[in-house]
């Protein structure tokens, strides 16, 4: 029974005298490995050199202010709630009079942290969020640590900076593709 | 006389220390030529294009823990290395690398030392060179190290056996053992390459058997045997091992220059050498022309390791029982059958057509005999 058209019929003659020397063989392997030794290299050299990393990539958290520079999360818990990991955790406030330029809503987070040795960037916070405060960067990694004093990042280094906002560059797997040519040596 | 002493030796520590810097830099082309066969770009780091990559290796190794396992013999343990790298260097020493310098009246050949056994030297000392393995992996008392060790030995003399063989074809058309004429005879252009095509192919894989590079590196086969031989070594005698391989890789490649591809000979030598006498008078102008061909020879040199390493980086290893059937069902047959062609060629006197015929007749009756007689096998 045939159960795809890709079904290759073998050869099964016995060898000729050529092929049994094995010599044109190694000739033809050789031939191969040469041509791929003036090929184009498929290398990123890292740290000199980066790539633009995906739409989908999960890296760096971010609390994202509005168009006025207003903080969105209103500490309602659910990122908390949602993460998996018990990674975040928050202290609430309530906004007084004068904080309006401050914070969107009457609620906000007056320290907001989330354990990076414990998240596993799931986006499961993400996900939850009702105010589209939280988010995971596609372009940015947690930097490397060396010490647990550095594993909690807190306000400072979440929110976001007005002066630098924080974009998504590409959204579609064509647009991710333009931008790798632009970065890399050999076109995908 | 003093001079000419002087002269030999600072020959003789250029030898040594040619045969060492080629080794440090050929585990740098290795990784390079690795990469860019594997389309990447290699060591790029340490130094411009990663050309300090050889020191920082070896800085690497002389740090590690230097380790002795407890149930090994201690002493065999330390020879194995030593020994490994001591056959590897003697061996370069009988290798004419050029033709030769007048100096203050004398003429003083660039070689180590001229004897008229050289051939039987370069043997000698090569199957004297699986002992430093063997002893390794014996001493380290672990059986995945005696696996590697038996395994190399018993490749080693296999395979020597019909590299010796080629050898003999040569040396029927050289009438001497002497490394020195066998290159004068190949003046210019008269390479044995054209004369002993087969002997060249079996000499070839030999040499890569003997080395125990890709596709014969059963000796040390990291997925059968851990690591094999080396098993249980670390820091710079790990470092030895690895080195005296490169070692042996650019001594063999050195006798296959010279062996088949003319040595320091190169077509319009004599043209070239006239011109320089010519231009800079008969000492300086013969010492320049010793000089070029000296540098031929080492880009033949650098060529054939080149090869080496591609071929490390095309073909697959061997399964043992194949390497055994290609060695002795194929291999020293075939030599055999090379002597034989290369004897009529001798004896009918013209050395060159008749080889060719030879080979060619046996070609056409090999092919009808596995026709006729052989069996419907599919492989060797
Ligand atoms: S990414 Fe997942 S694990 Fe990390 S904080 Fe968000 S919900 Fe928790
Ligand atoms: S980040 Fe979003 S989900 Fe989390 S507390 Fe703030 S508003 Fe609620």
């Amino acid at each position: 029974m045939q159960l795809t058209n890709r079904a290759k019929k073998t050869d099964k003659r016995p060898l000729t005298l050529a092929e049994r020397s094995y010599l044109p063989g190694i000739a033809q392997g050789m031939g191969i490995t040469l041509k791929h030794f003036f090929s184009k290299k498929a290398t990123i050299r890292y740290p000199e050199q980066t790539r633009y990393l995906g739409p989908v990539f999960r890296g760096h958290h971010i609390l994202k202010r509005d168009e006025e520079g207003r903080e969105r999360c209103t500490a309602c818990g659910l990122c908390a709630v949602a993460c998996p990991a018990e990674a975040i955790s928050m202290v609430a406030a309530e906004r007084v009079k004068g904080e309006e330029h401050l914070y969107r809503e009457e609620k906000y987070a007056a320290a907001y942290e989330i354990n990076m040795l414990r998240c596993i960037f799931c986006g499961l916070c993400e996900e939850a969020c009702p105010k589209e405060a939280v988010y995971l960067r596609h372009d940015k990694f947690v930097p490397v640590f060396t010490n647990r004093d550095q594993v909690i990042y807190g306000k400072d280094q979440l929110v976001e900076d007005m002066n630098n906002r924080y974009e998504r560059d590409a959204w579609t797997k064509e647009e991710m593709q333009k931008l790798w040519a632009k970065q890399d040596p050999v076109n995908y | 006389m003093d001079s000419v002493f002087l002269i030999k030796s600072l020959i003789i520590l250029g030898i040594f220390a040619i045969s060492l810097g080629i080794a440090a830099y050929e585990t740098y082309f290795e990784r390079v030529i690795a990469a860019y066969i594997q389309d990447r770009v290699g060591p790029d780091r340490a130094g411009p294009f990663g050309i300090l990559q050889p020191l920082a290796d070896a800085g690497k190794l002389f740090f590690k823990e230097d380790f002795i396992p407890t149930m090994a013999d201690k002493w065999l343990f330390i020879l194995g290395p030593s020994l490994a790298m001591l056959t590897a260097l003697m061996t370069s020493a009988v290798i004419p690398f050029g033709d030769s310098i007048l100096f203050d009246g004398h003429e003083i050949l660039v070689q180590g030392i001229e004897v008229n056994i050289g051939i039987l030297w370069v043997f000698g000392v090569v199957s004297l060179g699986v002992y430093g393995i063997l002893i390794g992996g014996w001493a380290s008392n672990n059986k995945y190290s005696l696996y590697g060790a038996i395994r190399a030995a018993s490749q080693n003399i296999s395979y020597e056996l019909a590299m010796g063989l080629s050898i003999i074809a040569i040396l029927m058309m050289s009438e001497s053992l002497s490394l020195r004429s066998i290159v004068e005879q190949q003046h210019g252009f008269n390479w044995n390459i054209f004369y002993q095509p087969m002997g060249f192919v079996i000499f070839l894989t030999c040499s890569f058997a003997e080395c125990n590079r890709t596709p014969f590196d059963l000796p040390e086969s990291e997925n059968e045997l851990v690591a094999g031989y080396h098993t249980e070594y670390g820091s710079m005698k790990l470092g030895l091992y690895l080195f005296s391989e490169y070692v042996n890789m650019f001594v063999t490649s050195a006798v296959l220059a010279t062996l088949f591809f003319g040595g320091f000979n190169y077509p319009g030598m004599d043209w070239v050498a006239a011109k320089l006498i010519g231009g800079f008078g008969e000492v300086t102008g013969h010492n320049l022309a010793t000089l070029v061909g000296t540098l031929i020879f080492f880009g033949k040199i650098f060529f054939f390791i080149f090869v080496f390493m591609w071929v490390r980086w095309t073909l697959p290893r061997f399964r043992y029982d194949q390497l055994m059937d290609l060695g002795w069902k194929a291999l020293i047959p075939l030599s055999v059958v090379n002597l034989l062609i290369t004897a009529g060629a001798q004896l009918s006197g013209m050395p060159l057509i008749a080889n060719w015929i030879g080979l060619a007749i046996f070609l056409v009756l090999f092919y009808l005999g596995s026709n006729i007689f052989g069996t419907k096998k599919t492989s060797l």
